[in-house]
């Protein structure tokens, strides 16, 4: 074997492992292919509403949306709830639209709930929490500031208030 | 010059211990007998020591290093231990739902050392970048090395050279040489020794005055072979997380729901779930076990669907039965390498309440039945003709709240309280109630309605553990590979004898890569069928 093919086969060796060593790092960093990530398109779904037809994800494209995944036991919804409210009474006619995902519960725990809080946004129901598990939700509230593409722009866990929720907002709008 | 001239005229590669085509010593300083270049590669060059011209080579020349593929091991080994010291992040036993959750835990867990550990990233050690990339650099070792070696060492041994030179023959640990008689038949005696190895399962190359016998060539393939299976599985793990090959998840399902498991197009129902005990007669002696029971099987009658309408999540799934039957303890129910195995469980948990609606003021007569799902409540039933009952709240987890409303902890049915309304459309009439912990508190206390509590229904939570593992026949097979390798050079030897004559001198030599005692042992009998005069001098230890 002559010098030049053997740096050839050398260097063709060399780069399947390269190639191997780039897989297996990128793997060690991504470790959940399908988490739902910021610049990303947010995964579609379709879920039943609490008084309503089903409403499905990307029927919302060209409107900012405001993806907030909540349940009646969390005491930080609860504070949260009146300020999307006031924020998607503010913002509905400029394109924003507020799904709330409840997790899980009963349509007669979440109706009197929602009366007594004044939501007037669609509850989204997701009985089996497969919403819930597909968009990876550990902590809540955990909410999903999607742009009028499909695209999640930010995620947000823990409670907003007022001033962030039109901060995020003015980022999902339509122009 | 890249190239050492023998004295024979061959042309060797720079490196060469033992000249190519006559086995004799070349460097000069390693000619002495004591010095005598080791066998295991043949004294061949192996290139990757003496070319280091562009950074390829220099690259290839450090992985190419034994020293380097056992600093690699070594690394890995001690980083593998550590990572087992405190528990990684995925076997936490609290629920730690934030980083700072999960840096909070070391701390307080273990202290200083916990925080040490969080800090440099050990509670996700083998998943961490720089342990995957030495998984790497230790498979490119491994294909670097026994290429380096595997190639001159395969070119040495398949070309059997009857006439290695004196030297080699004198370098040999195993050597003996002798003087014969001027009328000896030199040409018959080398027929003699050569049946006489034929039969012990060698085989010869010779001429009138000299013969080679070898057996068991193959063995010294077998690091070779298992350094392929090495590789075939550390390709299995690494297979592992590319997306499809590998899922490991948990579903809790109660028994009548169908729930979809995470990450893939199926649906699993639990029909029933039944935990059997060893009856007293089954048992082999008589144990008290004071009134306690012991399980003989846990067991979830499981159907598996696949979802024909997978492509939208949450949509209204179109179900077509794959299949059923039991799920027990160490027998999956498996489907095209997914695999449901019976791990947990919750027994006799809430599922329904049951009351009877009674009206107090016809002599407490029974109306009619009320069943609460706790899972799927009604919003409104009929009891009986013109009664009917309503749910106007529901906290499936009672708590009162901070600021004295009732509220729920989770969404789980633990402590459910119910806010009922039972409507007479009779008289027109209506009157709440509440059911809370085991009592029914009235709105009035000469109240008309109230409820008499009958046994709930209680079902059984049967948690799943769901495993995909394609990667598995791959480390199998890579195991399986090495063994073989392994197998290969432990249980054979690649030995080999050279005879040759040199006008009334005789020349002996013996070479094995282990047991020399079985060397010795075959040699020793050639010498006697043969009738060779020759003493052997024995440079081996073993």
């Amino acid at each position: 074997m002559d010098k030049k093919n053997r740096t050839y086969i050398r260097v063709a060796i060399l780069g399947v492992l390269l190639a191997a060593l780039v897989f297996a790092v990128y793997t060690s960093f991504v470790k959940d292919p399908n988490a739902v990530k910021v610049g990303k398109e947010a995964p579609n779904f379709s879920l039943e509403q609490l008084n309503g037809p089903a409403v499905t994800l990307s029927d919302f494209r060209g409107k900012g949306v405001i993806l907030n995944f909540w349940g009646t036991w969390c005491e930080p919804c609860k504070k949260e709830m009146p300020d999307l409210q006031k924020q998607y009474e503010a913002y509905k006619d400029k394109g924003l639209v507020i799904l709330g995902v409840n997790i899980g519960e009963s349509p007669v725990t979440v109706e009197p709930f929602t009366k007594q809080f004044g939501i007037t946004f669609p509850i989204l129901m997701d009985k089996q929490s497969e919403i819930t598990k597909l968009y990876r939700i550990v902590p809540i509230p955990s909410t999903f500031f999607i742009d009028p593409d499909g695209k999640v722009q930010e995620i947000f866990l823990g409670p907003l208030n007022e001033d962030m929720i039109t901060q995020k907002v003015a980022k999902i709008l339509p122009k | 010059m890249d190239q050492i001239k023998c004295e024979c005229g061959h042309a060797n590669p720079v490196g060469t211990m033992l000249c190519e085509s006559c086995g004799r010593p070349l460097e000069l300083e390693i000619k002495g007998e004591a010095s005598f270049p080791d066998m295991r590669y043949e004294g061949m060059a192996r290139r990757s020591q003496t070319y280091s011209r562009t950074i390829i080579d220099r690259i290839w020349n450090y992985f190419s290093s034994v020293k380097v593929a056992i600093g690699i091991i070594v690394i890995i080994l001690v980083a593998s231990a550590i990572g087992t010291v405190f528990p990684q992040q995925q076997y936490i036993p609290v629920p730690v739902p934030t980083e700072p959750d999960v840096a909070r835990f070391y701390t307080e867990t273990y202290g200083k050392l916990g925080t040490i550990y969080y800090t440099l990233g050990f509670h996700n050690m083998y998943s961490s970048w720089w342990y995957v990339t030495l998984l790497v650099a230790l498979g490119t070792s491994l294909v670097i090395c026994s290429l380096d070696r595997v190639i001159p060492l395969y070119k040495a041994l398949s070309k059997p050279r009857v006439n290695q030179h004196k030297s080699f023959l004198k370098g040999q640990k195993f050597y003996g040489e002798a003087e014969l008689p001027a009328e000896t038949d030199s040409a018959a005696l080398v027929e003699a020794a050569s049946a006489a190895l034929r039969k012990k399962g060698y085989r010869i190359f010779q001429n009138d005055q000299a013969m080679m016998a070898e057996k068991g060539r193959f063995s010294r393939w077998g690091p070779y072979i298992n350094h392929i299976g090495l590789i075939i599985f550390l390709l299995g793990v690494l297979l592992r997380n590319v997306p499809g090959f590998y899922l490991d998840e948990f579903v809790w399902v109660r028994e009548g729901q169908t729930i979809a498991i995470p990450d893939t197009p199926y649906y699993v129902k639990n029909v029933q779930y039944h935990t059997e005990y060893w009856k007293e007669e089954e048992m082999a002696q008589e144990l008290d076990l004071k009134g306690g029971a012991v399980v003989k099987s846990y067991q979830t009658d499981a159907i598996l669907y696949l979802n024909k309408n997978a492509d939208l999540p949450g949509a209204n799934p179109d179900l077509v039965e794959i299949k059923s039957g039991p799920i027990i303890v160490n027998h999956p129910m498996e489907h095209e390498g997914l695999a449901l195995y019976q791990t947990g469980v919750q027994e006799m948990q809430l599922g329904a309440l049951n009351f009877v609606l009674v009206d107090k003021k016809a002599g407490n007569k029974e109306i009619g039945p009320i069943k609460l799902d706790l899972y799927n409540v009604p919003a409104e039933q009929q009891v009986a003709d013109g009664v009917k009952v309503r749910v106007l709240d529901y906290f499936p987890d009672f708590v009162m709240g901070k600021d004295g409303k009732p509220a729920t902890q989770t969404n789980l049915p633990k402590n459910p309280m119910f806010a009922l309304e039972v409507v007479s459309e009779a008289d027109n009439a209506s009157e709440k109630l509440v059911y809370l912990s085991g009592s029914i508190i009235t709105e009035k206390d000469d109240s008309r309605y109230t409820l008499e509590i009958k046994m709930p229904d209680l079902i059984d939570i049967s948690g799943l553990m769901v495993r995909k593992d394609k990667a598995v026949p791959l480390i199998y097979f890579g195991s399986f590979i090495f063994m073989i390798g392994v197998a290969m050079g432990f249980f054979w030897q690649h030995r080999r004898i050279w005879l040759q004559f040199h006008g009334t001198r005789v020349m002996l030599a013996g070479h094995t890569n282990k047991n020399w005692y079985g060397l010795k042992q075959e040699a020793g009998a050639m010498i006697e069928q043969a009738k060779l005069p020759i003493a052997i001098e024995d440079k081996s230890k073993a």
